[in-house]
Formats: C-alpha cells, sequence, structure tokens
C-alpha cells in the first residue's frame, strides 16, 4: 500500500528552535489570557525567556553543535543547513530586541493586550521557516505565518486612525502580492512539475537548454515570485506600502518588521532564486540576474533619494529601509554568477545581521522620543538632543554611522561584504551605484547627528525605562562589536552555502 | 474517449421530455388564479422587497468564522480515520501535533470570550 514514515526520518531535532518557540508561543497565547491586565509585564517577560532558550538552541546550532543533522528534515519540505541556522539567529535576535522595544511603548500607550508577544513570535517562527524551506508550497506557508501577525500588529494602537490606517494598507497590498508569489509558484509548478526548490533546479537546467518557446513558463513563474517577495522586501517597483506603513504602525512594530519581514523575505528570495535556477544561460550568469539588477538599481536611488526630502524620522526611516533592500538585493544579483552564489549568501546574512542590531536601536532611539499621541518625531525634534540626553544622542549617533556605513560600525562590515560579492560577480556598475548612493545616505543620517549635536533645542524625551535601556544598550553593543570585531560574523556566515544539501 | 458518456445522452433527451411535458400539460390544463403573492420571487417565506444592505449582528459573522475554521480543521481527521491502522503509532502522534494545535486554537478562542453571544 505505502510505507509508513517512521520517526527517524523526519529529523525533526534539526529544527529544534522553531519547535521550541512555537510550544512555547502556543502556551503563551492561552496562559496570557490569565494574566491580569496590570501584570502584562509578565506575558513579556515569558515571551523574552522563551525566544532566549530558542535563541540558545539556534546559536548552538550555527556554531557548528550537532543538534539533529545537517539536511532535508520533514519529507524534504525542510531543510536545516548554516543558512538555516544563521537565519534563526537573525530572526531571533530581532525578535529579543523587539520585544524588549516593545514592553515600555505599549505600556506608555496603555494597550494592554498580551496577544502582542505571542503574535510577534509567530511571526518570527514565520521568518525562520522562510529561511528553512526547501519547498515552494512551505515557503509560501512561512510567508503568511510572516506576514498575517505582522497586518494584525500594525493596527495595535486602535483607536489612532494612521494605525488602523496602516494596517488595512499593509493587508490589503500583502494580500495582493501574496497572490502574485502563489500564481508565480503555480507557474513553475507547471513548468517543472515540482514544488521541490531541487527538483526545480534539474528541471530548469533541461528546460533552459531546450526550445525557446518551453521557458516561457518557467521566466513567467520566476518573474511573479519575484514581484510577490519583492513586495515583502520592499524593493522599488513594489515598495509603495513601506512609507505609511512604517509612519502609521507602533514604533516597536517597525522596529521588528522592518528587520523580520526582510530576512525572511531575502531568505526566501535567495533560496528560490540562487539555489532553484540554473545559472547556466550564456557567459555563466543566471537568466534572473538582470532583473534583479534593475530592480536594485531603482531600489537603491529612489530610497537614498526621497530619504532626503522627509522630515519625519519615522518616514525617513522607512525609505532608508528600501535603501537597504536595495544594497542587499546587490547580494542577490551577485548569486546569479557562477561560482558567487554562497559568498553572497555570506555577505546577504552578514549584512542583514549588522542591519538587525542597527536598525532595530535606530527604531529604538524613535521609541524614546515619540509621545503617546505619535507626535515628536519630526527631525526638528532632535535638535539639541546631546544636551538634554547625551547618551540617547550618542547611541543614535552610533546607528546613524553604521546606517550609513561608517568604518568602526557593523554597517560598514555589512557593506564591505555586500559589495566585494558584487565585484567578485563582475557587477561594478552595481557596486560603484551602491557607493554612491550610501555618499548620497550619509546626507540624511548625519542630518539627524548635526541636529541633535549642533542645533539649538531642548526636545522631550520619554522616561527611560529599564526594558527600552537594554534595548537601546545591546543594539548600541551589538553595532559596535560587530563593526569593531566583525569575527563573530563571519564566523558565523562561513559554512553558509545556499545550495541545497543533496 | 467521449464514448464513456454515450449512455448519459438518452438521459438528457428524456430528463427534458419529461420537463416539457409536464409543464406544458399543468399550463393548458390547470386552472390559473395569479395573485400578488403567489406571483412574487419566491424567498424562503420573507418578504422579498427591502434593502440588500441590512444591519446583522456582529456576532454572526464571528461565529460564522469560527465555525468554518474548526469545521475544515476537523475535515483533517477523516483522511486519518481512513488509514488509521497503517499508519499506527506514527499516525496517532502525528494527528496529536495537529490535535494540539487545534486544541490552543480552542482554548484561545473560548477563554478570550468568543463564545459569548453577549459581552
Amino acid at each position: 500500500m505505502f510505507e509508513v514514515p517512521v520517526f527517524d526520518d523526519l529529523n525533526a531535532w534539526a529544527a529544534l528552535p522553531i519547535i521550541l518557540l512555537a510550544l512555547g508561543t502556543s502556551i503563551l497565547l492561552v496562559a496570557d489570557l490569565f494574566i491580569p491586565e496590570d501584570r502584562k509585564r509578565l506575558t513579556a517577560s515569558l515571551a523574552l525567556g522563551g525566544v532566549t532558550v530558542s535563541l540558545v538552541v539556534a546559536m548552538l546550532q550555527a556554531l557548528g553543535v550537532e543538534i539533529g543533522e545537517q539536511g532535508a528534515a520533514f519529507a524534504d519540505m525542510f531543510i536545516a543547513d548554516q543558512f538555516t541556522y544563521v537565519v534563526n539567529v537573525i530572526a531571533l535576535s530581532s525578535a529579543f530586541i523587539g520585544i524588549l522595544v516593545s514592553y515600555d511603548y505599549f505600556e506608555r500607550a496603555e494597550v494592554k493586550r498580551g496577544e502582542y508577544y505571542s503574535l510577534l513570535l509567530f511571526s518570527t517562527m514565520g521568518a525562520m521557516l522562510m529561511g528553512a524551506s526547501r519547498n515552494l508550497v512551505m515557503i509560501f506557508v512561512a510567508l503568511e505565518l510572516l506576514s498575517i501577525p505582522l497586518y494584525l500588529l500594525s493596527a495595535f494602537r486602535k483607536p489612532i486612525a494612521a494605525s488602523e490606517e496602516s494596517a488595512l494598507k499593509y493587508f490589503l497590498l500583502g494580500a495582493f502580492s501574496s497572490g502574485f508569489l502563489v500564481y508565480g509558484i503555480t507557474l513553475l509548478y507547471g513548468a517543472t512539475g515540482t514544488f521541490d526548490i531541487d527538483g526545480i533546479w534539474t528541471a530548469a537546467v533541461e528546460i533552459i537548454d531546450g526550445e525557446i518557446s518551453r521557458q516561457f513558463t518557467l521566466i513567467a513563474g520566476f518573474g511573479l515570485v519575484i514581484v510577490g517577495l519583492g513586495f515583502k522586501v520592499g524593493a522599488v517597483p513594489f515598495h509603495g506600502w513601506q512609507p505609511d506603513v512604517y509612519q502609521g504602525a507602533p514604533t516597536p512594530v517597525t522596529a521588528f518588521m522592518s528587520v523580520t519581514a526582510k530576512t525572511g523575505g531575502f531568505a526566501a528570495m535567495l533560496r528560490v532564486l540562487v539555489a532553484g535556477i540554473p545559472v547556466v544561460v550564456a557567459e555563466d550568469i543566471a537568466m534572473w540576474q538582470d532583473t534583479i539588477q534593475v530592480i536594485a538599481l531603482l531600489t537603491l536611488v529612489l530610497g537614498n533619494f526621497v530619504a532626503i526630502m522627509q522630515d519625519e524620522l519615522k518616514r525617513m526611516l522607512a525609505y532608508s529601509s528600501i535603501a537597504h533592500a536595495g544594497y542587499l538585493l546587490i547580494a542577490v544579483a551577485a548569486g546569479g554568477t557562477e561560482g558567487i552564489g554562497d559568498q553572497a549568501a555570506q555577505s546577504a546574512l552578514i549584512y542583514l545581521l549588522a542591519y538587525t542590531f542597527t536598525n532595530i536601536g535606530a527604531f529604538a532611539v524613535v521609541v524614546a522620543m515619540e509621545h503617546v499621541d505619535y507626535s515628536g518625531t519630526k527631525l526638528n525634534d532632535l535638535k539639541g538632543l546631546s544636551n538634554t540626553n547625551p547618551m540617547l544622542a550618542a547611541v543614535m549617533a552610533l546607528f546613524m554611522f553604521s546606517l550609513t556605513g561608517i568604518p568602526g560600525t557593523a554597517g560598514f562590515v555589512g557593506k564591505w561584504f555586500v559589495f566585494k560579492a558584487a565585484i567578485d560577480a563582475d557587477l561594478v556598475l552595481l557596486a560603484v551605484v551602491g557607493v554612491l548612493t550610501s555618499v548620497v545616505s550619509a546626507f540624511y543620517y548625519l542630518r539627524v547627528v548635526v541636529n541633535m549635536y549642533m542645533e539649538p533645542g531642548t526636545p522631550e524625551t520619554q522616561p527611560e525605562t529599564p526594558s527600552l535601556r537594554w534595548a537601546l544598550g545591546i543594539t548600541a553593543a551589538g553595532t559596535l562589536i560587530l563593526g569593531i570585531l566583525p569575527y563573530f560574523m563571519t564566523e558565523l556566515a562561513e559554512g553558509v552555502t545556499v545550495a541545497l544539501i543533496r | 474517449m467521449l464514448d464513456v458518456y454515450a449512455p448519459v445522452a438518452p438521459l438528457f433527451i428524456l430528463a427534458i421530455l419529461v420537463g416539457g411535458i409536464i409543464l406544458i400539460l399543468s399550463r393548458l390544463m390547470g386552472p390559473s388564479k395569479p395573485h400578488a403573492r403567489k406571483v412574487a420571487t419566491y424567498e424562503s417565506g420573507m418578504r422579498p422587497i427591502g434593502p440588500a444592505v441590512r444591519r446583522l449582528p456582529v456576532q454572526f459573522h464571528r461565529v460564522g468564522m469560527l465555525f468554518i475554521l474548526f469545521d475544515i480543521e476537523v475535515i483533517f481527521f477523516i483522511p486519518w480515520a481512513l488509514v488509521f491502522r497503517d499508519l499506527g503509532f506514527y499516525g496517532l502522534a502525528v494527528m496529536g501535533v495537529f490535535f494540539y494545535v487545534l486544541l490552543i486554537g480552542l482554548a484561545y478562542e473560548w477563554f478570550a470570550g468568543g463564545l459569548e453571544w453577549e459581552q
């Protein structure tokens, strides 16, 4: 009849971080209902504890401790390799800092709903699974698991119209883009007859060598998948939702989603494009490389130039986050050259890790500035911050330097690896544009520093509470340490291969 | 290949014939006394005239949504029941995981007050 699977074949231990997090979150979801409203700190602490346990396991795996075998798991749906492990570490770190940033903010805003933490953790699981999928259907399910909690989280400041508006915009456009992704997946299935990324590779080799007419479905499928994932990471022709959503969503949610959604999106993009489509077209480059190059150029130019025009800190950071998607797209494009795939994936992960600490840190400063009614985050409100709150100004300056990519900060290391991958892949134009737009970005990032240190003013800041101070401390320390000792990041990323273990 | 469907053709013809004959006969021979209620559009006994957009209790949508969720999830148990003996303990454990997820959803819904009509 059929063969009954055996437990040992599942290789479930390899997915231990996600399993632990799923168990913990599902218990937290129900347990939270019995925690009275004035003691929601307990929910936050429990969530933090759960993430810590999961993060420790993920770290051990990433550092080479054998927990479960590397390779396929769960009937070829799941793949556990260094790539998966590093994505786990990035997603869990952002969840950890995200929870720290959130608690005080929602306490101040008097939003007393413990579901927040469960939703945040569900979203983290989605990002972790996106890096671990070797099946297109899994990628879609993981993407929905990542996105749906984010739609809800955006609306968490319910009576405020901006928050509701951002959630609705995100939901409608997100649902639309999921449609593109699914359509792309069906076309890929139609072209290759399989959902398995490895199987797609094998089938695509034949199709690319064959007649032109057979390639059409494959190209259309990949195009639509790029559209769907491009939306999630905010690449330029599909970025329209991002400024409004980032501005309207509660700031801690923006901090979390700006990192987690990108981590998940880029992990899936690297898997599907670099591992799924063979590099056998003329001159050893992949058929999708030009497409990604154009998207990357547009993203870099538009993101950086429009950010200059913004006078609102959250909106400026939203455009800056579009620009950073552009730098990550450089890495993806580099992966399209024969032999550069692994290096590109490593550089993208290093960039993401650096970006996680820096960007959540920058938003944590916004949380420390923002008033309960969403005001107080204009660029002018930062004037004179170094007098009223020197520590806050100092860490903000650090984050701005890191986002610009000034040596000694994590951002520099990330950019260095990405540009190196681009040059090794012969994408000199892309690297040059990347460097030039970094110079442009220095204008708006350093304007923040100038406002804080060289302009007179007495801005109000929110009273700093321990968890926010911890969040700022961890992100600032992470940004500095990874910048001065990039060894930690490169060590983690060293064994990353994007090709699937066969 | 279409030969398989050949027996359906006589059935079609017969159905059209019988239906047509009955309709024609009743039109020709039956008494006809039209009445406002009789000729109105049939809508399960309700008044057919009124605005299409009506106020509905919002709880109705919540119950409807929850019903569909759990209904679809419970359907997954049926294929398992069919191969229950073949799958043995493995199947039980896997469905246990599925059931756990279902149970967490139900527990959340219940304790969060999703099943209360009045709040």
